[in-house]
This record gives structure tokens, C-alpha cells and sequence, in this order.
């Protein structure tokens, strides 16, 4: 074991947090101080910003070659820039999706020239993704997707319906699942696809969440005719009706490091003691201490994840134990911060918003059911 | 950075791990509820002393292997996956490093009044004040305690504070108080393994309704939430045990940590365990209760939930 950082791994750390410090104050100024949520209209565009921001200067996708607008970061240095991006307050990134659900998949699956075509304006934020899995019908049945994708000269004819496209309403473009062989069933004869939401025929209302906000969305495909070349080096992911294994790919990415790292409770749970402190003696303190050692233990487990892929493990079913982790991580340090804050707590704010925020992480990426069902057969090997 | 153990620490782990599977049965365990005071058996506690599990954290030139904690936590891991009765935790973890190679079996009351082993140990390691003492189990008087864990063996002393002082400094204290919590954080972990262990074979092999109950939902979700709890303590123990060897600024609150969660995740899993073997986990017949009743018994002493909680608030700087 050795678990310090090197001289490297320090200076990349002071200079992440130089940049995030100078730059973040400047795009607030620019946004009279606190921008807009990155799931309303206007706060997107505000959030765009930031993200053409954080390309300019190589910080959108540090761990990505240069060549697709990152630096060459380390897993390990991927996970200081994290850690630094939270603690100094930086907001959600409106590009998470593409960056971090869909980009993993690119590297694995993609051809060289879907990678050249996709990942650099990915992380421009010229291309924004979303992700087009869920249906009315297809949820934690995620295999019993019934949207169509027909095979015709030059291209794709899709019909269907999506649902809890987040921040679908704002972006360009979707990858999704569609049952290519009409003679399929379940998670054979899906191809995981590419679409420009531009297409004609395809349809986008957003609605809105819990918290109120636009972050949701619904997307028709109505014979819509999705061309072989719509999107650079070809719409498929992988081969066509082998959709359903880079989604799973996909998946893993969702419930394990990528998505959530420990970065973004870590500065949570520094909030949270910090408030809690600040009230004084509340008979909380506890809860606020137990709040931070779970955030502190999810950093832990990560160093220890991070080693065995640096190592070149790949991620496994474990991540099913790491997504209820973190999903229920998330719920515990707001309650806590609810009672600290106790009738004030129902003020509009960053804690109320984030209660919200972190209901959904229980439901999202596959629900808590879904994650223990997969620990208990893959990790445990329980009987089906 | 590199949080994983080296390839020496697994195999090491890995040998005590065989010789214990061997040596420390739960018919061992069994026979420690039941053997007359003093006189417990020694064959597995002579095995391990044999292999240097004993003296791990005595320097080599005084005759231990010259290691440091982070290779002591794994194997105490493993004593708790058998419920090891020997007090190991006092001995090779705390008493060794201040007393050195070759002191026999130690019983200490730094964990708390009920002391484990304490008619069956060579040597008495205790407080009072700010002193830490070596004292000889004849000059204390021993009342024997029944505790729900007969494995524990424990006794209350009574003594007049006659013994070899080895320090007046606190510092010591706290840093034996932390080593114990430590070891016995790491026993917490391997325990609560050793009951998911045999809740997942139990519940793959136990037919109802004419499928395995392991196959149900309800009891997957008991045992996912199990293999959860005790997957995010362990890495907390490691990097506790790292703390410790290298006495870093934070040592104090993470051993804390390492204990305060290491206490739930076990308890988590022993109830998970109990119910999902159901009437038979019930008994005294069926192994679990072992483990199950060490669990409840380690996890409050060298400071329970509470007291570790207390404890990481504080550096984090609550004002209690």
C-alpha cells in the first residue's frame, strides 16, 4: 500500500485548482454571480459556456487523449481533477452524458473514424448527448425496449418513443437502443444507435422534474429516416443487433466511477460538516460525522477500484454495490442537512435542491432493486 | 498510490488463512466455550505463533518479522472469519510492539472491563490513569464473567496496582487504545464475511416453495445490503491500518472510522445473516452464533459506534 500522491500527481493537483479557481470566478461574474440551473433553458446555455470553457484549456475530458481535446490525464489524476472540480464549487456538468456515459462506450466499441468524427466535438460541447434508453414500457425492463429501427436503402427508419431523456429538451444528439429485428426478443436483436435530434421526424418535449425544472424529456420517432452518414464514420455503435452489449458497457460506466466519482460527495459531506458545526449543538453532530465517514469510505473503496484498473482489471458487476453506494450516500448527507436546517429546510436552495437531486439517484442508472438483484446473483452468486 | 495489498501481504494473509481453516474449526471455537478457566487450548495459538503472526510488529532485531500494520490487519481479518477465542488482538497488536517477541499470550483491560481470556493469558497488559502496566495474572484477583460469547472466555479484575509500569505518557495509551480498535475493527470485518459466507451457501442450498430461498428477492436484497455494508468498511479498516503504521496527522480519526463502521457494517450483516437462515440460525447447534455473538461483543468494546463517532466529529471539528 502507499497511499500518497506523487510530485506529479500534487502539482497536477495545484494546477487544476488554480485554474478552476480563476475561471469559475469569472464565468459567475459574467452570470451576475449564480448562474441558472444547467436543466432550465436559459441556465444551459450559462452552462455551456462553462463547458467551452473548460475544453479551451483542456479540463472537459482530462482523461482523454489530446488528439480528442483532453490531456492525457491518469485514472488517478482523472479522480484529483474531480475531487478539485467539486471542492471549488463547480457546477454539474450539462455534458455529462456524452462525456462520460456515452465516450467510454466510443473508446470500446466506436471505429477509428466514429472516435475522430464524435469524442473531440463531444467534448466541445459542439455535440451535446443524451441518452435514449428508457421507454414508457421499458424501465428496469430495460430489454423489453419496443422502438424500431427498420433497415432501408442508405439508412435506418425509426419509430418509437423514449422517455427521461435528461436534458434531452437541449441537446443535439442521442444514442439509444432500438429493436432492429422485428422477429426479436429481449436483449437479442437491439443495435445501439446515433441520432441527431434534428432528423426530421423525431420529436422532442421536455417536462419537468421533481424539482420543477425542464431536465426531462420525451422523444418521438415518427418514420423517421436516420441516414447511414448522419453522424461521422456511421450511426451504429458496435455491430447492429449487438446493441445490448454496449449497453451494458454503457451501464457499467453509469453505475461505476465515471459517472458519480467520490469528488462530488466528498465536497457534499465538507458542506454538510460544515454546516452542521455551524449550528453548533443541534444533538446532530453524529449523523453529520456517520454522513461524512460514508463519503470518506466511498473515496477509499474508489482508491482501491482505481488501483485494480490501473492494474488493468475491468469494472465488473461490482459496480452494482458501488452505484447503491453512492445513490444512497447521496440521500443520507442531504437528510441530514434537512434536519440540521430543520423549518427552514423548505426554502428554495442548494440543499433542497440537492435533496431532490439525490431522490432520483436510487432510481436512476438502473434502480437500487435492480443494482441488489445484480450484487446478490453476480457478486454473491445466488441462484437466479 | 497504490491502495491494494503487495503480493507478500497476500500471501501471508493467505497462509494464516490455510493454517486457521485448519487449525481453528468452529469445533476449536466450541471446545473454548466449554474448557475450564486457564486452560485453554493452544494448539492453533502455537501454530500461529510458528508462522510469526504473533510478533508481525516486533522489529527483527528483537526477534519479530519487523512488519508493519498494514500486514497485521489482513490476518486479523482472518481470525475473525473463525472466530478465533485467543486473544490475538491484545497480543500481537497491541501488547507486541511495546513488550516485543516471545511474551506469550496477553490479556488486556484496555479494551474495556470484561477482559477476554484473562485467566488463560501468560501476562496482564493495564491501565490505569495515564500508566500502562504489565502485571502478573497472580497478583490479580480474576472473577470470571458468564458472557452471552462463552468463547470470550472474560473475566473482571481486581488489582492494587502492582506491576512493571511501561509508560506515563498518554500518548501511549492513545496509541494502544487506536491499535486495539484497529485489530479489533479488522476481527469485525472478517466476522461479518464469515456470516455472509455461510448465508450465501445456506440460502443457495435451503429449498422452499421448491426453489433455493436465495432465489427470492427478499432475501437477495438482505444479503446485496450485507455484501454493501461490508464492502465500503473494509477499505476504511485498510487505510486505517496504513494510518497507523505510518502515524499520520488523521491517525485518531481514521481508526474511528475503521471501528465505528466496521462495528455496523458486522452488525448489519449478522441480523441480515440470522434472518435469512431463519429458525435454524436460531440454535446453538448451527454455527452462526459464533460468529454472530463475537460480533455483538467486539463491536462494543475498544470503544462502541458512539464513542468512534464521538470521536471523528470531534476532528472534524464538532464542538461536543
Amino acid at each position: 500500500m502507499d497511499l500518497t500522491w506523487s510530485g506529479d500527481e500534487d502539482a497536477f493537483r495545484a494546477e487544476a485548482r488554480a485554474w478552476l479557481n480563476v475561471h469559475l470566478a469569472e464565468w459567475r461574474a459574467e452570470h451576475g454571480g449564480e448562474p441558472a440551473s444547467g436543466d432550465t433553458r436559459d441556465g444551459f446555455a450559462q452552462h455551456l459556456e462553462w463547458e467551452r470553457r473548460l475544453f479551451a484549456d483542456g479540463w472537459a475530458a482530462v482523461s482523454w487523449p489530446e488528439q480528442h481535446g483532453g490531456r492525457d490525464a491518469t485514472l488517478w489524476e482523472w479522480l484529483i481533477f474531480e475531487e478539485e472540480y467539486y471542492r471549488a464549487g463547480a457546477p454539474p456538468r450539462v455534458t455529462q452524458n456524452g462525456i462520460f456515459l456515452l465516450a467510454p462506450s466510443i473508446y470500446e466499441f466506436g471505429s477509428p473514424e466514429q472516435q475522430a468524427g464524435i469524442l473531440r466535438r463531444m467534448a466541445a460541447a459542439e455535440d451535446l448527448w443524451c441518452q435514449g434508453w428508457s421507454e414508457p414500457n421499458a424501465g428496469s425492463d430495460l430489454a423489453s425496449v419496443t422502438s424500431r429501427a427498420r433497415r432501408v436503402d442508405g439508412g435506418w427508419v425509426l419509430d418509437g418513443q423514449k422517455t427521461w431523456t435528461t436534458r434531452g429538451a437541449f441537446c443535439t444528439h442521442l444514442f439509444g437502443l432500438f429493436r432492429s429485428d422485428p422477429a426479436s426478443v429481449r436483449h437479442k436483436g437491439l443495435s445501439y444507435l446515433l441520432v441527431p435530434l434534428d432528423t426530421p421526424g423525431v420529436t422532442v418535449r421536455g417536462f419537468g422534474r421533481l424539482d420543477g425544472d425542464e431536465g426531462f424529456a420525451e422523444v418521438f420517432f415518427d418514420e423517421a429516416f436516420l441516414a447511414d452518414d448522419a453522424v461521422a464514420g456511421g450511426v451504429v455503435l458496435g455491430e447492429p443487433e449487438q446493441g445490448w452489449a454496449v449497453a451494458m458497457a454503457t451501464a457499467g460506466s453509469e453505475r461505476g466511477l465515471t459517472l458519480r466519482s467520490p469528488g462530488r460527495f466528498l465536497a457534499t459531506a465538507e458542506r454538510l460538516i460544515a454546516l452542521a458545526n455551524e449550528r453548533g449543538d443541534t444533538g446532530l453532530q453524529r449523523r453529520a460525522a456517520t454522513a461524512w465517514m460514508h463519503a470518506d469510505a466511498y473515496q477509499q473503496h474508489t482508491l482501491a477500484t482505481v488501483t485494480k484498473l490501473a492494474a488493468g482489471a475491468k469494472p465488473g458487476a461490482e459496480a452494482s454495490l458501488t452505484k447503491l453506494w453512492w445513490s444512497e450516500l447521496d440521500v443520507e448527507l442531504h437528510r441530514v442537512a434537512l434536519d440540521l436546517l430543520g423549518p427552514d429546510a423548505e426554502v428554495e436552495g442548494p440543499w433542497s435542491k440537492g435533496w431532490q437531486f439525490a431522490l432520483s439517484g436510487p432510481i436512476y442508472a438502473g434502480t437500487n432493486e435492480i443494482q441488489r438483484n445484480i450484487a446478490a446473483e453476480r457478486v454473491l452468486g445466488l441462484p437466479r | 498510490m497504490r491502495f491494494a495489498l503487495s503480493d507478500d501481504q497476500v500471501a501471508f494473509r493467505d497462509a494464516v488463512r490455510e493454517l486457521l481453516d485448519k487449525e481453528a474449526t468452529p469445533a476449536v471455537v466450541r471446545a473454548a466455550w466449554t474448557a475450564p478457566e486457564g486452560e485453554l487450548d493452544r494448539g492453533v495459538w502455537d501454530s500461529l505463533d510458528a508462522m510469526g503472526v504473533l510478533t508481525v510488529l516486533v522489529p527483527e532485531a528483537e526477534g519479530g518479522l519487523g512488519l508493519d500494520e498494514t500486514f497485521l490487519v489482513p490476518i486479523l481479518e482472518e481470525a475473525g472469519r473463525v472466530a478465533l477465542p485467543h486473544p490475538i488482538v491484545e497480543t500481537a497488536m497491541v501488547a507486541a510492539p511495546l513488550l516485543g517477541a516471545g511474551v506469550g499470550m496477553v490479556a488486556s483491560d484496555l479494551g474495556g472491563p470484561i477482559v477476554p481470556c484473562a485467566a488463560d493469558a501468560d501476562q496482564l497488559l493495564l491501565r490505569w490513569g495515564h500508566t500502562l502496566a504489565v502485571v502478573d495474572r497472580d497478583a490479580v484477583a480474576i472473577a470470571p464473567v458468564a458472557t452471552v460469547d462463552a468463547g470470550r472466555r472474560a473475566g473482571r479484575l481486581t488489582h492494587d496496582g502492582t506491576g512493571t509500569p511501561l509508560s506515563d505518557d498518554p500518548a501511549v495509551v492513545e496509541r494502544a487504545l487506536d491499535r486495539g480498535a484497529l485489530g479489533t475493527a479488522a476481527m469485525l470485518v472478517g466476522l461479518g464475511q464469515a456470516m455472509l459466507d455461510l448465508t450465501v451457501n445456506y440460502a443457495s442450498e435451503r429449498q422452499q416453495f421448491g426453489q433455493p430461498i436465495g432465489s427470492f428477492q427478499a432475501v437477495k436484497h438482505h444479503l446485496a445490503d450485507a455484501a454493501l455494508a461490508l464492502e465500503f468498511a473494509r477499505p476504511a479498516v485498510w487505510r486505517a491500518a496504513w494510518s497507523v503504521a505510518h502515524d499520520v496527522p488523521t491517525r485518531a480519526r481514521d481508526v474511528s472510522m475503521a471501528k465505528a463502521m466496521a462495528s455496523d457494517a458486522a452488525e448489519v450483516v449478522g441480523r441480515q445473516a440470522l434472518q435469512c437462515h431463519g429458525a435454524i440460525g436460531y440454535t446453538v447447534e448451527a454455527d452462526l452464533h459464533l460468529y454472530l455473538k463475537r460480533t455483538w461483543a467486539l463491536a462494543r468494546t475498544w470503544g462502541d459506534v458512539a464513542h468512534h463517532t464521538d470521536r471523528v466529529a470531534a476532528a472534524l471539528g464538532a464542538a461536543l
